[in-house]
């Protein structure tokens, strides 16, 4: 009898291929340099942080072939920025690399004109090209799991749509790089602007917008690929773009780029952890609004009675006008020219958006990719924000008295929660699907952008960041 | 199999209690539930809570405070009714676990290898294909042992006689997913459970059970009866204890809305030290204290040192650096008369004291409020003392300290003292001066600040007096003396006259010496006008608003402009004379005409003019102090906290199970064919269907079968 035992699946690290283990070589060499470096000056938590870092890292790039690139592009420029810099902050001036593209505040200025660019590009890819090759891909999802980019050059792909789409992914990834260059720089920075000030840089509202413009997009890219379509980094791109906006309007008027110590309740080794874990779950929750959002231009796409596509404008528009909201101070302030113009474009761009429903919906993939990719989204950030929320009840244990206390950010963190995993418990056992899924998709992008941003502003607590 | 959501189903009882049942333990009334929950928990994030009565009045009135106080919107989370829906939701919870339990347990073990072969050709993902040259048994071990190796979990089946003969190859994978589901569940129980056992209840327990009351007044810890105290035995609780440097403490103060209850500790926290440590921008960057605690029953000791993130733990109490306050320091005061004729003197006294004050008729009570040793700039919000130093917003600004244009500079201006002057119709003031003269610009002298308020919501208001040369006081305070003194007044408008004109124009000089004795008259308030012929009265006291009336009502409209400045340049001329005067008085030398003394004398005569409003007859200037701070300790004893850690670990481990994991079953019925090969029939069926599943038939066709797709297309 033949007795050949073929496996099912090929073995996992048989599928590695040589750059997989040079990553995996180049990360474990660094992580290991950086422990025997500073060793000293970090506490048990933070060495079991660093050393669970480097397998965590190898994973995610053996799981998603493209990081291993962008990982180690990142990492090489920051040794360059630091080798630049030679522990003295004033080179930032004089150094041509530093002054104008590595020194952090460069950097982010650079990832700042790069997502509006990409934001740019993506929508050129809805206008010139018809109905391609690429949409009957994508409603077949025929991809590999782990991310064959090949597939991506699709027969077909030479329109003047793709090209724009292609653009437009190019300069998302080259924002996202920009990103991590300038977070990493700013982590080194700090530690230069005197000896307690080092902090990562994940601790105030400027810091961490930075992180959710790069978390969202990157995820995006993620989809981008496994679903073989492009057309969805318009819509996505929107929120990443807002976020950019808001991000600018603070550094310019309030001059939030200045890196500030951090105070006693944040020199928390969990904050490494927490806020991260936090930023997961609100990147995916955005990400799955906006889908939402394309889903339901998608559904409205021949419809043509404008009262039934009223709802639609108002909420596009609606969206827009949230960080307007958030301003407590009169909007005719300094900088308040900046937010009318913000509010006229806004307005615009959801008539626009409907005016093209038709051509939208046309190049978006079917219902069924918009379903799954909204879904994918919401689970990994879910799961990601209970991670968030159960690490933050672990801190307050820690620092404020208790793991629970009602404070206003839990409670909404709570909320937030319940919103999703009713959401979740809707589709998985009632099959829940469709436009009201995806109405429901984009209210919780409301309630998640209050405790995310309004908690901080408006309601006095532990969490509370004060007024804008 | 799909957990069921409807309630339960009673099989007897009226239609009204079957319905009811039903209704009670489905899902959607627990959503219901649930969205009640979130609403009370908005509602609570929005109100404050826990504050006293008097503010929910403020704010909303007597009818809506009195309403939402009915529904305990001032404590929701600890509200009866949001206690019942939560344990409502836990009972509900555990009696769906309870029901699906044991069907999922069966499930799991089922291989539900007796399907008919019928059966596999009506599911949505199936295949046919023929196995050339291999036998049945063969085929089907082989398949076997592929799933086996793949992670699926495979049972073989030989029928025999009857219609099917051949193999049945049935297999499982991805239980974990079930299991995820009562993990994920169970740990909501637990957490609910666990958080039940921390929170609130068992305090309020004590005051329903336990004979133990609320306690509404004040005075010493020592005074307050038994029966306001909790005994060392309570399990749980939180609250607070106020220990000053030097000093030890074992009760913790429990706020239970408008009153308190003291809760015994089993040891004595005793305060060696507090400890504040600065950033060089000037924001906090540690609070620490370093304590000693005593063991009250074997006289046990241990040290630790307790900061924010870093609590201290000790017979299962935890100890949390909370906040920080004054804890009775010790300043000496030196009052100096704010008005004329008064004298000084000396007072001691320790911050949260008070002393009586009396001059004969008025009695002022004086209560010393706070010391602030260190006083940075632009950190106005961050008080003394009452800081939660377990806040993030510690200077309310957002990641960074200032604008950018601004300069960064930013100094201390070292020590104040804050205390309130109450009358004895019981209304204060309060106020707040700064020990040391501050530069406030480059080209003035350096001045004492002297804050004043009426209400404690509104900012001080400071009265600026000018240091002299010294650094003191006192070139000020005998410049107003002089002002009040006659004599004085009469010699410097008499010199004044005389440097500017010639005493042989005698008939201008008497009218300039009438003109500056009248100026310099108001000015120091010594001066009434006389009513006006509309009965218009003067209303100031003096300064330069009593000139600024004299000219509203005196001079008329086209000369205003002019006579406005003639008389302040009249009135800053003689008072340069009468400083020279009061200088001579007090054995000093007089000071040139020169920049640097113009300008003291511009802020002295700011200062002698605002004097008028500062609302007390002396202010209290800080002369020395002995600073002895408090430590405010947040103190838990939280038994449920490893049920709910449990709980957050099985959550977590359940939703990635849950999400990720999906359970699928697949099964093959290997056949005879003609030719001594095979026919097989493979179907799969997953309790999600998405393109997933569908990759993964196609790629178990293909592995198993050698096909490249599933013969069939698929369909819902």
């Amino acid at each position: 009898m033949n007795t050949t035992t073929l496996t099912l699946h090929e073995s996992w690290y048989a599928r590695r291929s040589l750059f997989d283990w040079v990553f995996a070589a180049i990360v474990a060499a660094a992580g290991l340099f950086a422990f025997a470096r500073y060793q000293p000056s970090m506490d048990v938590y933070e060495k079991v942080i660093l050393l669970a870092a480097i397998p965590a890292l190898v994973w995610l790039g053996w799981f998603w072939r493209p990081l291993r690139v962008l990982a180690l592009v990142v990492g090489a420029a920051a040794l360059l920025a630091i080798a630049s810099y030679q522990g003295d902050l004033a080179r930032a001036e004089q150094v041509f690399w530093l002054k104008y593209f590595l020194s952090s505040q460069s950097a982010i200025l650079w990832m700042s004109v790069l997502f509006f660019m990409s934001t740019v590009f993506y929508w050129l890819g809805f206008f010139g090209g018809e109905k391609t090759a690429l949409t009957l891909a994508a409603a077949r999802g025929s991809l590999a799991h782990e991310g064959a980019p090949a597939a991506l050059g699709r027969p077909g792909g030479g329109t003047f749509a793709d090209a724009m789409e292609r653009i437009g992914s190019r300069i998302a990834w080259a924002a996202v790089t920009m990103a991590l260059i300038g977070t990493m720089v700013r982590w080194y920075e700090s530690h230069q602007i005197g000896p307690d000030i080092g902090h990562i840089p994940v601790s105030n509202l400027y810091e961490v917008f930075v992180l959710f413009c790069w978390l969202t997009t990157a995820f995006y890219l993620y989809f981008e690929e496994r679903y073989a379509t492009r057309a969805l980094g318009a819509f996505v791109m929107l929120v990443v773009s807002a976020a950019v906006g808001f991000l600018l309007w603070y550094t310019l008027v309030r001059g939030a780029h200045e890196i500030q110590p951090l105070v006693p309740a944040l020199q928390s080794w969990w904050m490494k952890l927490h806020v991260p874990a936090n930023f997961i779950g609100y990147g995916t929750f955005a990400l799955a609004a906006m889908v939402a959002f394309a889903y339901l231009i998608k559904q409205q796409a021949d419809e043509t009675r404008w009262w039934r596509l009223a709802p639609i404008w108002l909420l596009g528009a609606a969206l827009c006008f949230v960080p307007i909201a958030f301003r407590q101070r009169g909007v005719a302030e300094a900088g308040g020219s900046y937010w009318v113009g913000y509010a006229t474009i806004s307005a615009l761009i959801a008539a626009g958006i409907l005016l093209g429903r038709r051509r939208i919906a046309a190049r978006l993939p079917s219902f069924e990719v918009l379903d799954d990719v909204m879904y994918k989204s919401i689970a990994v950030g879910f799961a990601f924000f209970t991670i968030a929320t159960v690490l933050g009840a672990l801190w307050a244990a820690d620092a404020w008295g208790g793991y629970w206390s009602w404070d206003p950010k839990e409670t909404w963190a709570l909320i937030v929660w319940l919103n999703y995993a009713a959401w979740l418990h809707m589709r998985l056992v009632k099959g829940l699907r469709g436009s009201l899924a995806s109405w429901w998709a984009l209210v919780g992008l409301a309630v998640t952008t209050f405790a995310f941003l309004g908690v901080n502003m408006f309601l006095s607590g532990l969490h509370s960041y004060g007024t804008l | 199999m799909t957990a069921s959501t409807h309630g339960l189903r009673l099989r007897s009882g009226s239609h009204a209690l079957r319905a009811g049942v039903e209704l009670l333990s489905s899902m959607r009334f627990a959503i219901a539930l649930l969205t009640v929950i979130c609403i009370a928990s908005v509602i609570g994030t929005v109100l404050k809570q826990n504050e006293p009565l008097s503010n929910y009045i403020n704010q909303f009135g007597p009818f809506w405070a009195q309403v939402f106080l009915a529904a305990s919107l001032d404590a929701v989370y600890s509200a009866w009714w949001f206690l019942l829906i939560l344990a409502f939701l836990v009972v509900s919870t555990s009696l769906c676990i309870a029901r699906n339990t044991p069907r999922i347990l069966a499930d799991l073990r089922s291989f539900k290898e007796n399907i008919r072969v019928q059966g596999l050709r009506a599911f949505g993902l199936r295949a046919e294909a023929p196995l050339d040259g291999e036998a049945p048994e063969a085929a089907a071990r082989r398949i076997g042992q592929q799933l086996a190796g793949g992670g699926w979990k495979v049972k073989l089946q030989h029928r025999e006689g009857g219609p099917d003969n051949g193999w049945m190859v049935a297999a499982r994978a991805g239980g974990a997913n079930k299991w995820g589901y009562i993990a994920a569940h169970g740990a909501i129980v637990l957490i609910c459970l666990g958080g039940l056992l921390d929170g609130d209840l068992i305090v309020r327990a004590q005051t329903w059970f336990n004979g133990k009351s609320v306690y509404h007044g004040g005075g010493l810890i020592t005074d307050v009866p038994a029966q306001h105290r909790l005994a060392v035995s309570n399990p749980t609780f939180r609250g607070n204890v106020l220990v000053p440097e030097g000093g030890q403490s074992s009760v913790a103060i429990l706020n239970q809305g408008s009153g308190v209850l003291l809760q015994e500790l089993p040891f004595a926290i005793e305060l060696k030290k507090f400890i504040v440590d600065y950033y060089s921008t000037g924001m906090p960057k540690l609070f620490a204290s370093e304590v000693v605690l005593h063991d009250l029953a074997t006289g046990e000791s241990k040290e630790a040192r307790i900061e924010v993130n870093h609590p201290a733990s000790w017979k299962g109490v935890q100890i949390y650096q909370s906040s920080f306050d004054d804890g009775g320091s010790r300043v000496k005061l030196q009052a100096m008369p704010m008005t004329a004729g008064g004298r000084r003197f000396e007072l001691e006294g320790n911050i949260g004291g008070s002393t009586a004050l009396s001059d004969g008729q008025d009695k002022l009570t004086l209560e010393y409020t706070a010391l602030r040793v260190i006083n940075v700039e632009n950190f106005a919000g961050m008080q003394g003392s009452g800081a939660d130093v377990r806040r993030v917003d510690l200077q309310s600004h957002l990641g960074s300290a200032a604008t950018a244009g601004k300069s960064r500079e930013l100094r201390n201006i070292g020590p104040s003292i804050g205390y309130k002057l109450r009358d004895a119709s019981g209304q204060a003031r309060e106020f707040q001066n700064y020990m040391v003269p501050v530069a406030m610009d480059e080209d003035g002298p350096p001045v004492f600040l002297l804050g004043v308020r009426e209400q404690p919501d509104q900012p001080f208001r400071y009265l600026r007096v000018p240091a002299d040369e010294q650094g003191a006081m006192d070139g000020y305070l005998h410049l107003r003396d002089a002002l009040a003194d006659e004599g004085l007044r009469r010699q410097a408008v008499d010199r004044y006259v005389a440097r500017v004109l010639d005493p042989a124009r005698t008939e201008q000089v008497e009218q300039l010496r009438v003109s500056a004795t009248r100026a310099l008259g108001l000015f120091a308030g010594v001066e009434r006008m006389k009513p006006v012929a509309d009965g218009a009265l003067q209303r100031s006291a003096g300064g330069w608003q009593a000139i600024a009336e004299f000219i509203d009502l005196q001079v008329p409209e086209a000369e205003r402009e002019r006579a406005g400045q003639v008389l302040v340049r009249v009135v800053n001329e003689v008072l340069f004379e009468l400083l020279n005067l009061s200088r001579e008085r007090a054995g000093q030398a007089p000071l040139p005409m020169d920049g640097k003394s113009q300008a003291w004398l511009t802020q002295a005569v700011l200062s002698l003019s605002d004097a008028h409003f500062y609302p007390a007859p002396m202010a209290l200037m800080l002369t020395d102090f002995t600073q002895v701070q408090a430590s405010v300790f947040q103190v838990a004893r939280a038994p449920g906290r490893n049920v709910v850690y449990l709980g957050c670990a099985l959550l977590i481990v359940g939703i990635f199970a849950m999400l990720y994991v999906r359970e699928r079953r697949l099964w093959v019925w290997v056949a005879p064919a003609a030719g001594g090969g095979s026919s097989v029939v493979m179907a799969l069926s997953s309790n999600r269907r998405n393109q997933d599943t569908d990759r993964e038939f196609a790629h178990l066709c293909s592995r198993l079968l050698g096909r490249a797709e599933p013969t069939k297309d698929n369909e819902p």
